[in-house]
């Protein structure tokens, strides 16, 4: 089966969004993933990115549009938004690990109380992943003590622990140091050769080349581009690509 | 030394220092010369048994010294756990040589009588026991599995004294209205925070919840309590039950006062744990939310934890001002340690002895809330263990990964 035909994970159609303050955020959002795909989205800032990405988790709502998730609608039902957000998996920009919690614990929590899992298997688990990311040593460290690179690998394996079918990347290297970016980077392509659907906010050019499979421009709260790597940073169509791609190349 | 030496550095300071010391020193051979010279101790040494345990049948009062033997022994237990292996602090070695002074100085001056000075020996000797007991073997397995049921211990604890001290089921019962004294404070004041601190909790999260009427009716409760003193709420509880409920079935004096300390105290440690709960960041909920945690298991995994440490200094200052808040009862005329004092003082054998009742439980009240900020700066060391790990540079092995 060709890429081409795989099932549609994400389907955002004309999704608008006006924030509390009357800030139209979304003007019309447009966005298909299907398996397997990566996806990277950039644009400049407070093009709405982050927002976007954030409706397919349900941690933003939005107003007109849809967004359909791995088959399910995202709309008022709560019980639907608790069944996606254990399918999609997030990262952030900020990490967001339990500062309370040791690392183990933090990867241990949401399937242990989320999905009930018996808390010795999901420890096996996890310690593969934090292998996997290269983490193992720290597992009964604090986030604290870890550096950012270190602290974001935890983040992305305390998603993966979730056995998400989708993960999400909200500019995940952009608060590193540029020495820990690469570290980053490595899991993710990692993660991409192993099949993962991925849509990740970025401006990470040689990552976008890599491994996405498609390239989205967004600004003033739409989808302005949408081409193969190749073709976005060689061949832009709109001007307003051109032009952001000026600024950060 | 350092210190000293600022006492001294100008002119000016030691003038100031000079001034000082004089009047220090002054007052406090005032005091000396008071204490034993005029004062008459006899009114403390006559009636140390009814300050402590008010008219506690005497007969019954062996279940008191068994709770307090048991007390004793969790105390000592929760002492050697929170230090961990071998730590002997400073605090921790002045705590042992007050309470070891106080044991050997205070039984004689009260002359308590052979026995009741040897068992408070022996409860001091247990204490210490068991402290360095636990501190010795606190890494050992058996131990830690222990210590992760000993919340469960304090609870099985609190309610067998409650048994103990009122009776039923098996023993003789004594009536709340025979309960008071130095035992009546703690007891009530134990009450009270075992209620109002999870009450405090709920309010805190009502008032930052998205259900409007919720978060109008906690933020009306909170702001109505603490916009009244609390003597008038007491009053209120004690006569307006009266009007509302018939006559014998409103509940007991004692019961009220509890209640009305509870939602007063609550309404305080909401705004306590209110601070924690701003001091979280948006990202943890965010994190969490997007790991498919409902909002319960948010609230009870993440945002608590994290909250209630931020939120634990203030709210010891709550814990603090309710015991003191008590000898608010002896004005509505329960016997806590103040209102035993005041019925002593009203007997008069003991006319005038004024200075000397007041000054014995001054003692009283400052050491136990001495004890609790001591307790409350242990624990918080305890839990901010993983916070001060965050300044420990990445590179260092740190003493539990090792
Ligand atoms: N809660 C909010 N209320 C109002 N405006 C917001 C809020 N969050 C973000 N915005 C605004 O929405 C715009 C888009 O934000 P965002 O989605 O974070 O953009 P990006 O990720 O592309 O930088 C920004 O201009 C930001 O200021
Ligand atoms: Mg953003």
């Amino acid at each position: 089966m060709s890429r081409d035909e795989s099932p549609l994970m994400i389907e955002a159609c004309g999704v608008q969004k006006w924030y509390p303050n009357g800030f139209h955020v979304l003007r019309g959002a447009d966005l298909q993933v299907r398996r397997g795909e990566r996806v990277v989205i950039m644009g400049p800032s407070g093009s709405g990115k982050s927002t976007f990405l954030r409706t397919f988790n349900a941690l933003e709502d939005y107003q007109e549009g849809r967004v359909v998730v791995d088959g399910m609608v995202l709309d008022e039902d709560l019980r639907q938004i608790d069944a996606i957000r254990r399918e999609v998996g997030m990262v952030f920009q900020q990490f967001n690990l339990f500062p309370h919690l040791s690392v183990l614990d933090n990867l241990l929590l949401a399937p242990v109380k989320v999905r009930r899992r018996p808390r010795a298997e999901v420890r096996r688990q996890a310690l593969e992943l934090l292998e996997r990311v290269g983490i193992h040593a720290q597992a009964d460290r604090f986030p604290g003590q870890l550096s950012g690179g270190q602290q974001q690998r935890v983040a992305i394996a305390r998603a993966l622990c979730m056995e998400p079918r989708i993960m999400l990347f909200d500019e995940p290297t952009s608060a590193l140091d540029p020495e820990m970016v690469r570290e980053v980077l490595d899991v993710m392509k990692q993660l991409a050769a192993d099949g993962m659907t991925m849509v990740v906010v970025t401006h990470e050019v040689g990552f976008a080349r890599e491994v996405a499979d498609r390239v989205v421009l967004m600004d003033e709260g739409v989808v302005v581009e949408e081409a193969t790597p190749t073709a976005f940073f060689g061949a832009p169509q709109q001007e307003r690509t051109r032009r952001f791609l000026a600024q950060i190349l | 030394m350092g210190p000293w030496r600022a006492l001294v550095a100008t002119p000016a300071d030691t003038a100031l220092t000079a001034v000082l010391a004089l009047l220090l020193g002054w007052a406090g051979w005032g005091i000396f010369g008071w204490a034993f010279g005029r004062a008459q101790w006899l009114v403390v040494r006559a009636n140390a048994a009814t300050l402590m345990v008010g008219r506690y049948p005497e007969p019954q009062q062996w279940r008191l010294w068994l709770l307090l033997g048991m007390l004793v022994s969790l105390a000592g237990v929760s002492w050697g756990l929170l230090r961990g292996r071998g730590a002997w602090p400073r605090n921790d070695r002045l705590a042992v040589a007050g309470l070891g002074g106080a044991t050997l100085v205070l039984p004689p001056l009260l002359a308590l009588g052979a026995v009741n000075q040897l068992r408070l020996l022996l409860l001091f000797a247990l204490l210490l026991l068991l402290r360095w007991a636990l501190a010795r073997w606190s890494g050992h397995p058996a131990v830690l599995r222990f210590a992760s049921a000993w919340g469960a211990v304090w609870a099985v604890a609190y309610l067998g004294g409650l048994w103990l001290i009122a009776g039923g089921l098996g023993l003789p019962t004594v009536r709340p209205a025979d309960w008071g004294g130095w035992m009546f404070t703690l007891l009530i004041t134990s009450l009270t925070l075992l209620l109002a601190l999870p009450l405090g909790v709920l309010l805190a999260l009502g008032r930052r919840s998205e259900l409007p009427l919720l978060r109008w009716l906690s933020v009306a409760y909170i702001e109505l309590i603490r916009g009244a003193p609390l003597i008038t709420l007491l009053f209120l509880g004690q006569n307006l039950v009266g009007f509302l409920v018939p006559g014998g079935l409103a509940p007991d004096r004692v019961w009220r006062a509890a209640a009305v300390l509870t939602g007063f105290a609550a309404a305080y440690l909401a705004e306590a744990v209110r601070g924690g709960l701003t001091a979280v960041p948006r990202g943890q909920m965010e994190a969490a939310r997007s790991l498919g945690l409902s909002s319960a298991l948010t609230i009870r995994h993440v945002l608590l934890p994290q909250a209630l440490r931020v939120a634990l200094p203030a709210m010891v200052g709550q814990c603090i001002a309710l015991l003191q808040d008590t000898t608010l009862l002896s004005i509505i005329g329960l016997f806590d340690l103040l209102g035993t004092a005041r019925s002593v003082l009203a007997n008069p054998d003991w006319l005038g002895r004024y200075a000397e009742v007041y000054l014995v439980l001054a003692v009283l009240y400052w050491c136990s809330c001495a004890a609790l900020s001591m307790g409350s700066r242990a624990l918080e060391q305890r839990l901010s263990i993983s916070r001060d790990r965050a300044t420990v540079p990445p590179s260092t092995p740190s003493p539990t990964a090792a």
